[in-house]
């Protein structure tokens, strides 16, 4: 793990990075429904697709506060980069750091590092969402080989990745396998019309008779959904909270900005009282929950046992009050707020997505109120 | 604490129904019962392998190894681990 002042050097140069190089393109990535692969270039230059690897698998070591830090302000500057960053080094490449073996550490986690490689994480399926246990994609093992049959959808970066982190149900229950591109039988297919995300390559995917050599499977066959997919899940979880934490602080900055520059009734927007009670909620908001995403971080950091909980608390907190926030920034806006002009408008939809991802908001109230029914139990 | 005793306290903190519900003996599968999710077995995982110290490998990942007290004091002593902390 780096050292403290040399974490915060990189956070302070991905905030800077962030500046000049993703949020004055934000809209325009948007537009284009791309991330530019010149951006993805430089991200992996600076170390940004593997920020949180450790060392010796060529990332940059930050330790989880740290690495959330820097998903913060990606996140701020644009949730698709973020999203790119969520998919390909935390849900996967963590995945690969945890369970992979050393062998499968050796093969794929430099080529992700350096970005001539980008992965995914293909769970979802078009009749398979948060009961994500079901998945109906296949596999079966023939001789050295298992073959991959099955539709994913809604795969970010799944347009533009090398690798598929496809979780698949077979004789001896799940598996999670790193299906590459160039095995064939891979058809990935554009969303468009989305809500957000515009610009994170999302995908619909479908596997045709993919034959993936053994060596693949991540884990064991029957294993990958109780450990290789919820380590997956858990990271990204903890991705989405620095990712809240980002769009709300980013609709916060915004909101303050306009109502310090723009009056009516001959006042700035922010003399209003109303206003003000608006702003202080956000503040109020962002603080708490950026809180929370640290002590997650540092219990991750330190290997506390209820690091998962946590982790999931902060997710469930933050995608609410990004969602409260920018809805009360685009209110703040008034007209101007309803115009992709403006970043509020695009911060607004992008909210909406993190109460959905890494599981929805019900489950994760669901999993808090049981966490909490006996923590919190006094007879 | 002894180890057998160290995991059941472990396994009562992170049970999914309520304590009066939940009597179980060292050889019970815990999981088929449906007193712990699959989140339990990841922060097992990490519980093991932070107050064991010992490293739970791909290769460990059956879920046959930490189904009940006993397999999971079977596991962590066949890994050298165990010695408890207090
Ligand atoms: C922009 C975007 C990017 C995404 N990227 C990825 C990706 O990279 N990889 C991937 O695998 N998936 C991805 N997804 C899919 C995402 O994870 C799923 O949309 C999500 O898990 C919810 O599943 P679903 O859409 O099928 O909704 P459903 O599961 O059908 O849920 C519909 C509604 O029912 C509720 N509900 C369901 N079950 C329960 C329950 N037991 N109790 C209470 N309420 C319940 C949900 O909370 C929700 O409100 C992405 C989705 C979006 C929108």
């Amino acid at each position: 793990m780096s050292d403290t002042s040399d974490q915060e050097q990189i956070v302070a140069e991905a905030k800077k990075f962030a500046a000049e190089e993703i949020r004055p393109f934000a809209a325009d990535f948007e537009e284009q429904a791309a991330i530019p692969k010149d951006l993805i270039d430089k991200m992996a230059q600076k170390g940004y697709l593997s920020a949180s690897f450790p060392k010796e698998w060529g990332g940059l070591g930050l330790d989880p506060v740290y690495y959330g830090l820097l998903t913060e302000e990606i996140g701020k500057a644009c949730a698709s980069t973020r999203g790119l960053i969520t998919v390909h080094t935390s849900l996967v490449g963590e995945a690969i750091v945890r369970w992979g073996s050393r062998e499968q550490k050796e093969k794929w986690l430099p080529l992700m590092t350096s970005g001539k490689k980008i992965a995914c994480f293909a769970l979802t399926e078009p009749l398979v969402g948060t009961d994500a246990r079901s998945v109906q994609t296949t596999y079966r093992k023939e001789g050295a080989k298992y073959i991959i049959n099955g539709s994913k959808k809604w795969i970010t970066c799944g347009c533009i990745a090398d690798y598929f982190l496809v979780v698949a149900g077979g004789e001896k229950g799940i598996g999670a396998f790193l299906v590459e591109r160039e095995f064939g039988g891979i058809t990935t297919t554009p969303i468009k019309g989305l809500l957000a995300g515009r610009a994170a390559h999302i995908a619909e995917i479908e596997f045709e008779d993919v034959e993936v050599p053994a060596e693949n499977i991540i884990g064991k066959e029957g294993s990958g959904f109780t450990y290789v997919v919820n380590t997956a899940l858990d990271h990204g979880r903890y991705s989405i909270a620095w990712g809240g934490i980002g769009i709300a602080g980013e609709a916060l900055d915004n909101m303050v900005t306009y109502s310090r520059q723009r009056s009516q009734f001959g006042r700035k927007l922010y003399k209003h009282q109303l206003i003000q009670g608006i702003i202080g909620d956000a503040v109020t908001k962002t603080h708490a929950g950026r809180a929370l995403c640290l002590r997650a971080g540092e219990m991750r950091r330190d290997g506390h046992p209820d690091a998962v909980m946590e982790t999931t608390i902060a997710k469930y907190f933050t995608s609410k009050i990004a969602m409260e926030i920018t809805i009360d920034a685009v209110q703040v806006h008034g007209g101007n707020g309803c115009y992709n002009r403006y970043p509020v408008e695009r911060l607004f939809r992008e909210a909406k997505i993190l109460e959905i991802i890494e599981g929805t908001s019900q489950v994760q109230q669901e999993i808090i109120s049981s966490f909490g029914l006996r923590r919190y139990y006094r007879v | 604490m002894e180890l057998k005793d160290k995991i059941r306290k472990f396994i009562e903190n992170n049970l999914v129904v309520f304590e009066d519900e939940a009597e179980f003996e060292d050889s019970d599968n815990i999981f088929e019962m449906g007193f712990v999710n699959s989140l339990f077995a990841m922060k097992l995982v990490n519980y093991i392998e932070s107050e064991m110290g010992i490293q739970v490998a791909n290769d460990d990942l059956e879920i046959s190894n930490f189904n009940s007290v006993d397999r999971i004091a079977e596991f962590i002593n066949t890994k050298g681990g165990g010695a408890p902390s207090q």
